[in-house]
């Protein structure tokens, strides 16, 4: 899939300040939660977001449909930068775009019938105006999504987890949007559900040509649904590909050691399969290391890792593939 | 993954009422809620209609009569100027009414919106409401009724303003405190991400989901406001004699109640029911507002699982 950009990212920062120095903190510093990432999400694809906890995935998804504040750098969403956008186009720039939240018991106002939640949208909008359109419409997206209608007048404690996701993705769509950050849509539900929901977010992807960033911290759940993969470390991008190319040939050793901890469903395979297990835990973002941030766990580091701050580089079809791939990593190169 | 995605169902149930007759059958179907209805009912009956139904002058002394005990001329006795006790404790109804609903209802509009707007947009608004806040209430309630009623002047109305006042604060910090955690919520991300601004959010979602302190705040403020304009009226500056009002009453009975026990008795008896009442029915309506409660009360317990 080689369509335009719809999503594309210039050096996003988001840093949260930390309180001003007291008694026991010198300096004051930031959390730097988002720390440079250049992306690029195409329309019509799937781009799935991955990296452990911390990592900066969410924070990064929320700045994409503008919940949180970009301390720097632009966000571009179909050509237009959106970043330094007046309150009336960004009311606008809402519609198109969405989110669906990882837990489906605290996204859903408990004081409110689902009905009301999933019709926000379109009074924020007004679409569909007029009482009986709109709950036309509303039962309309409750069919959609696979729940019943004359369920509307009920509260979110009535259903089970996966419903309850249901009508967070009747919301996310009532306002017809061409994108959606799904932040862990999966994450917080039973296993026998996972999949339901995987299949109805796809089966709504090609029905209403929608455009996903999916966040998860779970790389075989993201090679389920995603064309490409990003691969997030302590606020930056570290490698960036078509989703096969990066499961099955990482180009970064930390996607090698994130591949490597997926079980593989052959129990011969499965049996020799080699672990990366990586040490030590994710330095703070507070002060992120020097030169790569990922060499203080990485098992391959090398010199230039601690001088130099590598940039994506192409590794473009490197197992004699045409698929594209970039890692930011010096063992392809020193850069930076 | 061959699972089907269709959601399993719930059950279907029988077409919704609307929420406000649902909520009176809950109400209806407590005990307590009734009882406390129903003295409710009788107070606010006594105030309305005290003028038609008093037997004898609320008012009008009458010398001869005075201190008697209570009998079938006199149900509550009558007081150290011969007035009937009964006559005033129905005419007190009114004022005693009127100073609760009117001094909580200025501490509750006040109250709430100070704490929703310091709250939900946090930083110097937060700080100069709550300052301002934490300065009134600074003060020992009742100093601080007398002093505002020191520079508005005496009367019952200025003694609601005086105990609007003196309450605020109180509403402003519970209603603070439930808005600084409900603004974190997921659900109050979601509805901006969606395009909601502030005014819906905090009309729709915010204050939705911080009743439950605020309407038990409320029913435990009609008490002490009650008590309060007592307190006010007792030291001179709330209702002006001759008019009765319950807190007055109790006040001037408590120098007779070796005398004479009904003259104390009867509008204490009067303000403890009423109080309790309050109470009770504002606890009963919190959770029959609240929807998990609510489907609780309904004895229905749906869909869960799966």
């Amino acid at each position: 899939m080689n369509g335009e950009a719809l999503v594309r990212t210039t050096g996003l920062r988001v840093h949260f300040p930390l309180p001003p120095p007291g008694p026991l903190r010198s300096s004051p510093g930031a959390v730097r939660a988002v720390d440079g990432v250049d992306l690029e999400i195409r329309r019509g694809e799937t781009l799935g977001l991955v990296g452990e906890s911390g990592c900066g995935k969410s924070t990064l998804g929320s700045a994409l449909v503008r919940l949180v504040e970009p301390t720097e750098g632009t966000i571009e969403f179909d050509g237009s930068d959106v970043t330094a956008m007046p309150r009336r186009e960004l009311r606008a720039l809402r519609r198109r775009t969405a989110m669906i939240f990882q837990d489906p018991f605290a996204s859903l106002d408990p004081r409110r019938t689902v009905g009301e939640t999933i019709a926000e949208p379109l009074a924020i909008h007004r679409l569909h105006r007029g009482r009986s359109r709109r709950r036309a419409r509303v039962g309309e997206l409750m069919e959609l999504v696979g729940l019943a209608p004359d369920h509307r007048n009920r509260y979110p404690h009535e259903f089970s987890g996966g419903q309850r996701q249901r009508v967070g993705i009747a919301r996310a769509l009532a306002g017809e949007p061409d994108f959606v950050v799904c932040d862990e849509p999966i994450a917080s539900l039973d296993v026998s559900v996972q999949a339901q929901v995987v299949n109805l977010l796809v089966r709504l992807q090609r029905e209403m040509g929608l455009t996903y960033l999916f966040v998860s911290h779970d790389l075989a759940a993201v090679r389920q649904v995603a064309d490409r993969v990003a691969v997030m470390y302590l606020g930056r991008v570290v490698e960036v590909g078509d989703g096969v190319a990066v499961g099955e040939m990482p180009g970064h050793p930390y996607t090698e050691a994130l591949v490597s901890a997926v079980p593989v469903p052959v129990p011969e395979r499965e049996r020799s399969r080699e672990r990366i297990v990586l040490q030590g835990d994710i330095p703070s973002p507070t002060h992120p290391p020097s030169g790569c941030r990922f060499r203080t766990r990485c098992p391959q580091v090398f010199e230039p890792c601690a001088d130099h701050d590598p940039v994506l580089q192409s590794l473009g079809g490197r197992h004699g593939g045409p698929a594209e791939q970039s890692a930011a990593c010096h063992l392809h190169g020193v850069t930076g | 993954m061959s699972a089907g995605e269709r959601a399993d169902t719930l059950p279907s149930t029988a077409p919704h009422r609307p929420r406000w007759v649902e909520t009176l059958v809950l109400l209806a179907r407590s005990p307590m809620a009734v009882a406390s209805g129903l003295v409710l009912t009788a107070v606010v009956a006594a105030a309305l209609l005290a003028g038609r139904i008093s037997p004898h002058d609320p008012v009008e002394p009458s010398v001869d009569d005075r201190l008697q005990a209570p009998s079938g001329e006199h149900w509550f006795g009558t007081d150290e100027l011969g007035r009937d006790v009964f006559s005033r404790v129905l005419a007190g109804a009114e004022v005693s009414l009127r100073v609760g609903a009117v001094a909580v209802g200025i501490s509750l509009a006040a109250g709430v919106l100070i704490g929703l707007l310091a709250g939900y947009y946090r930083r110097w608004v937060d700080d100069v409401l709550m300052r301002v806040m934490d300065v009134v209430f600074a003060f020992p309630a009742l100093l601080m009724a007398i002093a505002v009623l020191a520079i508005l002047g005496r009367g019952s109305t200025n003694a609601m303003i005086a105990i609007g006042i003196v309450y605020t604060p109180i509403f402003a910090r519970i209603t603070r405190a439930s808005v600084l955690s409900v603004r974190e919520e997921v659900y109050v991300r979601a509805a901006r991400s969606a395009g909601a601004g502030d005014v819906r959010i905090v009309a729709r979602h915010v204050l939705p989901n911080v009743t439950a302190p605020i309407i038990v705040q409320t029913s435990v403020s009609l008490a002490f406001a009650i008590l309060s304009e007592a307190a006010l009226s007792f030291v001179g500056l709330g209702t002006q004699p001759p008019d009765p009002s319950w807190g007055r009453m109790l006040s001037e009975g408590r120098g007779f109640l070796e005398q004479a026990w009904w003259m104390a008795v009867f509008p204490g008896a009067a303000i403890f029911l009423t109080v309790l009442a309050f109470n009770v029915l504002g606890d009963v309506l919190r959770d029959v507002l609240d929807p998990r409660q609510r489907a609780a009360m309904k004895g229905t317990a749906k869909g869960s699982g799966g």
